[in-house]
């Protein structure tokens, strides 16, 4: 491919040629011209088997703008390693072009300009063409696809139907197995009647009866594919009733319990698997610590923390797959069994370039149908935004504060605070935002915008909570997601530090005053995991605000001082 | 509408050290623990292995953490566990429970869920016929909710 500076000129020349009125089409084309499917999906085959993976689609069906984080810090042991480098590290790292599609694709450098160029990543269609390929090449009898969870949840289409837009095409594409984390968000009842339905394995080696301390699902299934038997253990999101609501799912516990784990490996191996694959929702760092200490799995195809690396990370002879979120990737791993063990494998991170790879037509139709109901309101416009809206990054990110923003007006608060989710897709600057682009950072089944008083030292006490889920030295009591965004404060924080000592200098923006811990303070968010929270739903906070101020124009956010 | 301490920290995660003691007290628990840990071996402190104490890294409900334990042990009429001390370090009252075992009991293991004021280490001793004692604990941080995602 082009470099990057050969791409600004060939922009540049283009445009006088052709004029700005061309620039859209040009760049598709431009994009078709260096890519083809061809490229993207051909892979020399290794072996006999193929697990295809795909992960924290969160509800996305069609192409759309994803940046990736410009920040993603590594605690302790795994500071400066995978997936904990960004930007032009990564870039060297791995020895991509920058300004190249997989640039683009795997980083937030020249995002934006990058972003017009390649065009939307990610469409479920798009999806299915490249599943139906990898099957046709290798053989159905010898694939597996793998749904890592993070599946039913993340969209305005999602939240009306209670996931049942994500199920029906999820289902069409006839998985093998699948474990989930906001699947839950959707409560008991919901989750029951659907896993009772599926026409494949939802697997939880990690969830158990509250009451009984007894396991509540499938732990671990094995199949027979490609001449082998593959055992695959579900391993759910441990954190899932303490970052998310529990009084939705009051029957269930979950944890690590890597015990188990390496339990059901033993099983498996007893029972002649061949190759043992963990289907885990546990987050980067708590599988990559998980394979130092579990002997004996021979592929994590992890997921939860949202990370897209183009090469697996071997830890005590474990593959660790990270595949990307939102639609954007999907990997294929090669897996070559020889004597009753895996002896050697291939790995191809997909990117889905939507300009390049063909959408799968009975896949498009199926995607219009279940998003025909709601077409009107997905495509109502509520404002326009002249900044690049993202939210991935430890710290902030400018659609967070979009709504810390709009929770401080519509709320008439000092201090608002909105949770450090990793999804959310992203909008360039000059795009319209719709309906469906709002709820696409914040569609889930406990919007209410609450307003309440914390005194100075329960906010600090807040910041230096989320900061050890984040940033604890060990990956175990990780939860994964990234800081509560602020709006109306700032903060210094030192993430090596322990627990009551991260956070510094708070700030109330307003007035410049240091803020008092024994003062009580006005403070909006959304998100509250407790049942009896009061408040309007987060979207119309946000729409009432863009009504008022139909442009979005977002300074840099300086208010966050990182240190140590 | 009006919130208490803990709905408001529901938002995005808690705060650890809601049920805060004063340092005096804090000290005056860990000193209480060793205590009773040497009251319960004899004087010495005892030794890591053969007991394993398995307990969430995060509890869900601080009211209420499932932990077990389990100790390698033939349980044999001159070969088998006595008892077992469980101590929650950070508790205003950090003794829990002491399991008794006989040789008979055929397997030392035992299963029950404790109260946890704040993140603090669960303790586990084992004391054996020959009157050794071996240890294990681990840290269950106490938090209130998040924002994963």
């Amino acid at each position: 491919m082009f470099s990057r500076r050969e791409f600004l000129m060939a922009a540049t020349a283009t445009s006088a040629l052709l004029g700005s009125g061309m620039a859209g089409g040009w760049s598709k084309l431009m994009a078709q011209q260096g890519l083809s499917e061809d490229t993207l999906l051909s892979m020399e085959p290794k072996g006999n088997l193929t697990l295809v993976h795909i992960t924290d689609i969160h509800a996305q069906l069609k192409p759309l703008y994803f940046r990736e984080p410009s920040i993603n810090l590594g605690i302790g042991d795994v500071n400066g390693l995978p997936p904990h480098v960004t930007g032009a590290d990564f870039l060297k790292l791995y020895d991509i072009e920058p300004g190249s599609p997989d640039a683009y694709a795997l980083t937030s450098e020249d995002f934006v300009s990058l972003a017009k160029t390649y065009g939307r990543m990610g469409g479920m269609d798009r999806v299915a063409t490249i599943i139906k390929r990898i099957r046709s090449e290798r053989g159905a009898d010898n694939c597996l696809l793998l749904d890592g969870g993070d599946t039913w949840q993340g969209s305005y289409t999602a939240n009306k139907t209670l996931g049942e837009d994500m199920i029906t095409v999820m289902n069409s594409l006839e998985p093998d197995a699948m474990t989930g984390h906001w699947e839950f968000t959707y409560g008991t009842d919901r989750v029951q009647e659907v896993i009772d339905a599926l026409p494949f394995a939802f697997l939880g080696s990690n969830i158990y009866d509250n009451e009984w301390d007894e396991p509540a699902f499938e732990a671990w299934k094995m199949f027979e594919r490609g001449g082998s038997k593959i055992a695959v253990i579900g391993q759910a999101f441990p954190y899932t009733p303490i970052a998310n609501p529990r009084w939705m799912i009051p029957g269930w516990s979950f944890g690590i319990r890597e015990e188990d784990i390496a339990k059901h490996v033993e099983e498996a191996r007893a029972e002649g698997a061949e190759v043992v694959v963990l289907l885990s929702h546990n987050g980067f760092d708590v599988d990559r610590k998980l394979a130092s200490r579990v002997d004996g799995i021979d592929v994590v195809l992890t997921g939860h923390t949202h990370d897209a690396l183009p090469e697996p990370v071997i830890v005590n002879g474990t593959l660790v797959i990270a595949s990307g979120s939102n639609g954007k990737f999907v990997s294929r791993v090669d897996l070559d069994v020889k004597d009753g063990k895996v002896a050697g494998y291939g790995y191809r991170l997909i990117p889905v370039f939507s300009d390049v790879i063909t959408p799968d037509a009975d896949m498009a139709a199926l995607i219009d149908e279940v998003r025909a109901p709601f077409a009107d309101e997905l495509s109502r416009k509520i404002g326009t935004t002249e900044s690049l809206l993202y939210r991935r990054g430890n710290f902030n990110g400018t659609f967070d504060d979009l709504i810390c923003q709009a929770l401080l007006e519509e709320r008439d608060a000092q201090i608002s605070l909105s949770p450090g989710f990793r999804w959310g897709t992203s909008l360039l600057p000059g795009q319209d935002i719709t309906v469906e682009d709002l709820h696409n950072a914040c569609a889930m089944t406990y919007p209410a915008a609450y307003r309440s008083q914390m005194s100075g030292q329960t906010i600090k006490d807040i910041l230096e909570d989320v900061g050890d889920n984040l940033f604890n030295k060990d990956p175990y009591y990780q939860q994964g997601g990234d800081m509560v965004r602020v709006g109306g404060m700032g903060y210094t924080i030192d993430p090596n530090k322990e627990i009551g000592e991260r956070i510094s200098g708070m700030t109330l923006l307003a007035t410049g005053e240091a803020i008092d811990p024994a003062k009580d303070y006005t403070v909006a968010g959304w998100a509250s995991v407790n049942e009896d929270t009061e408040g309007p739903a987060i979207w119309d906070v946000v729409e009432n605000h863009l009504s008022k101020h139909p442009t979005v124009k977002l300074p840099d956010n300086q208010s966050v001082k990182v240190v140590g | 509408m009006s919130l208490t301490r803990r709905e408001a920290l529901g938002l995005t995660a808690g705060a650890a050290a809601f049920i805060t003691f004063g340092g005096q007290l804090a000290h005056a628990a860990a000193a209480e623990t060793e205590e009773a840990i040497k009251a319960f071996s004899g004087g010495a402190m005892p030794e890591s292995g053969k007991i394993s104490l398995e307990a969430p890294e995060i509890a869900e409900n601080g009211n209420t953490v499932p932990v077990s334990v389990s100790v390698d042990s033939p349980m044999t009429a001159d070969n088998y566990v006595e008892s077992v001390l469980i101590l929650a370090e950070g508790n205003p009252s950090p003794a829990v429970a002491t399991f008794h075992f006989t040789a008979m009991s055929g397997e030392a293991a035992a299963k029950t869920r404790i109260r946890l004021a704040k993140t603090q280490n669960v303790i586990a001793v084992a004391k054996m016929s020959d009157g050794t004692t071996f240890m294990d604990k681990k840290e269950v941080k106490v938090t209130i909710g998040g924002c994963g995602g």
